[in-house]
């Protein structure tokens, strides 16, 4: 592992011009994604700045009904709070479906959707990625892409050669979960604070794979507030793995149905963000959440998708997946005379 | 480089100068000679490395020791502080819940936490009802402890261990 200086400043201020100072400078919070990168080479930094125990681990009531998340309250934490339990659930779900018990007792808020993506060809050092080393090439395209992305990826094939191609996915639970409860992400930065909507925090690879969201060297998420969802809204998070438990999502669904029956859908596995499906909800905009309209709905959503070749078949499963997944997250969320 | 720290381990305060890049696990193995928690993928994949951690079950390969100066670490070997057996490695001895054993103090200190865990009521991913008090079935303690692989595959008994370690509290 590389050399690195360590650093505790006194308060969220100070680490925050730590790191703006340090061009090769990270922060360092429950360690679950980073310690191992730093153990891979995947991370090198010359310092390391810990913010764990600088900002607040409480879960705390907002004014308008809503609930503030601490950056350092852990993913089991959260989880186990028995307002998000009973007012959020598809938070809580997404939450316990994810890693272990001991990694979600150290995972927290903040750090939790900045994990880096589980691409394999990411975390080998020895192998092209341009996430990794920009401009070295992409060794997912063609390769082993049953855990890559089928949405936001170009129309046609990726060049494996070509600077900008990422065909990576984003790999944390809790982050579909925040994409589809509209949750609003506080930054502390050199320029002061901003609240970025959940949603943009992610981006696309675009012409820059290395950058997974819209943060600056030095911005930090001090905490996640969740929006008030109307008295009697339903919400589930559904997950689909390899394995029973322990295992990164092939394909998962976020939804929510509020009384007035306007379904917010976002999907994990699929692609470099969090998938908020905006398409599909503008589709059945005004309708019944009929199984129909929801498949029509889905259909449109899938619409540009692009299945991945690779290894194994690559990962074309995921396509009708995503519809089932759906269809059956909706389904039970529905009270029993309309579905 | 190095920073210095202290770690207060199975109930006794250690003061020791890190490399800052050292995990956990190995300040307590190499350092303090506490080769309760084992290496065993050093990635957080396998749970070999489980310790309690401030209270909570942890896994010590993934935890720098200079972020965690100060802290209060129990390790399976703590469990059995006079030679007296905890009820959960009672439980794991009862039920033959090992082969090779490598896993197994990870796997107690995982099971304390769980537990701990069901005692305040926690869900997990196989909970029905999230706003309910979970049933300690095989189920969820299959779940809850899914962290902690076991290459003998002695699972079938580590469930039932972790059961009656629940039940005789």
């Amino acid at each position: 592992m590389k050399p690195f200086a360590y650093a505790r400043p006194g308060d969220v201020a100070e680490a925050v011009r730590d790191v703006v100072a340090e061009p090769n400078a990270v922060f360092l919070a429950g360690g679950t994604n980073l310690v191992d990168h730093l153990r891979l080479g995947v991370a090198r930094p010359d310092l390391v700045v810990d913010v764990r125990t600088l900002t607040s681990r409480e879960v705390t009531d907002l004014p308008d009904g809503g609930l503030r998340l601490g950056a350092a309250s852990t993913n089991s934490q959260v989880a186990a709070d028995p307002r998000v339990r009973e007012r959020w659930p598809v938070l809580a779900q997404a939450l316990l479906a994810g890693a272990t018990g001991q990694l979600r007792n150290m995972a927290t808020t903040g750090g939790n959707p900045l994990q880096r993506t589980r691409c394999v060809y990411f975390q080998d050092v020895t192998t092209p990625c341009n996430k990794r080393e920009p401009g070295s090439g992409c060794s997912a395209v063609g390769g082993y892409t049953r855990y890559h992305a089928v949405l936001g990826t170009p129309a046609v094939l990726p060049d494996p050669a070509a600077p900008e191609s990422c065909i990576a996915t984003h790999p944390s639970d809790m982050a579909v979960a925040l994409a589809v409860l509209d949750a609003r992400v506080q930054v502390l930065g050199p320029n002061g604070e901003r609240t970025i909507p959940f949603t943009e925090l992610h981006r696309l690879p675009g012409d820059d794979p290395s950058r997974d969201t819209v943060l600056e060297h030095g911005e930090l998420i001090t905490a996640i507030d969740l929006p008030a969802l109307p008295a009697g809204t339903r919400s589930a998070y559904r997950k689909v793995r390899d394995r029973a438990s322990y295992a990164f999502a092939l394909v998962s669904v976020a939804a929510v149905v509020p009384p007035d029956g306007e379904l917010r859908l976002a999907l994990g596995g699929v692609a470099h963000k969090p998938w908020r499906a905006t398409r599909a909800e503008e589709v059945l905009r005004g309708q019944q959440l009929t199984e129909d309209a929801v498949r029509a709905a889905i259909a449109a959503e899938l619409a540009d998708a692009q299945p991945q070749p690779g290894i194994d078949s690559g990962n074309g499963f995921k396509i009708p997946l995503v519809a089932r997944t759906v269809l059956a997250t909706v389904r039970g969320l529905l009270p029993e005379e309309q579905s | 480089m190095d920073a210095e720290i202290t770690l207060r381990v199975d109930g006794e305060a250690h003061r020791l100068t890190v490399d800052t890049r050292t995990s956990l696990l190995d300040a307590l193995r190499e350092r303090l000679g506490n080769t309760s928690p084992k290496k065993g993928c050093d990635h957080g994949q396998c749970g070999a490395c489980t310790v309690l951690l401030d209270g909570d079950r942890a896994l010590t390969c993934l935890a720098l020791a200079v972020a965690h100066d100060g802290a209060e670490i129990t390790t399976a070997d703590g469990l059995a502080p006079a030679g007296e057996l905890h009820p959960v490695q009672q439980a794991f001895l009862d039920s033959d819940a090992f082969q090779c054993g490598y896993c197994t103090p990870g796997q107690v200190c995982s099971a304390v936490g769980v537990l701990d865990e069901f005692e305040r009521g926690w869900p997990s991913h196989v909970t029905e009802d999230l706003t309910g008090r979970p049933e300690m079935t095989s189920d969820e303690v299959a779940e809850r402890m899914s962290g902690n692989l076991c290459r003998c595959a002695a699972y079938v008994n580590i469930t039932p261990a972790v059961q009656q370690a629940g039940g005789a509290r």
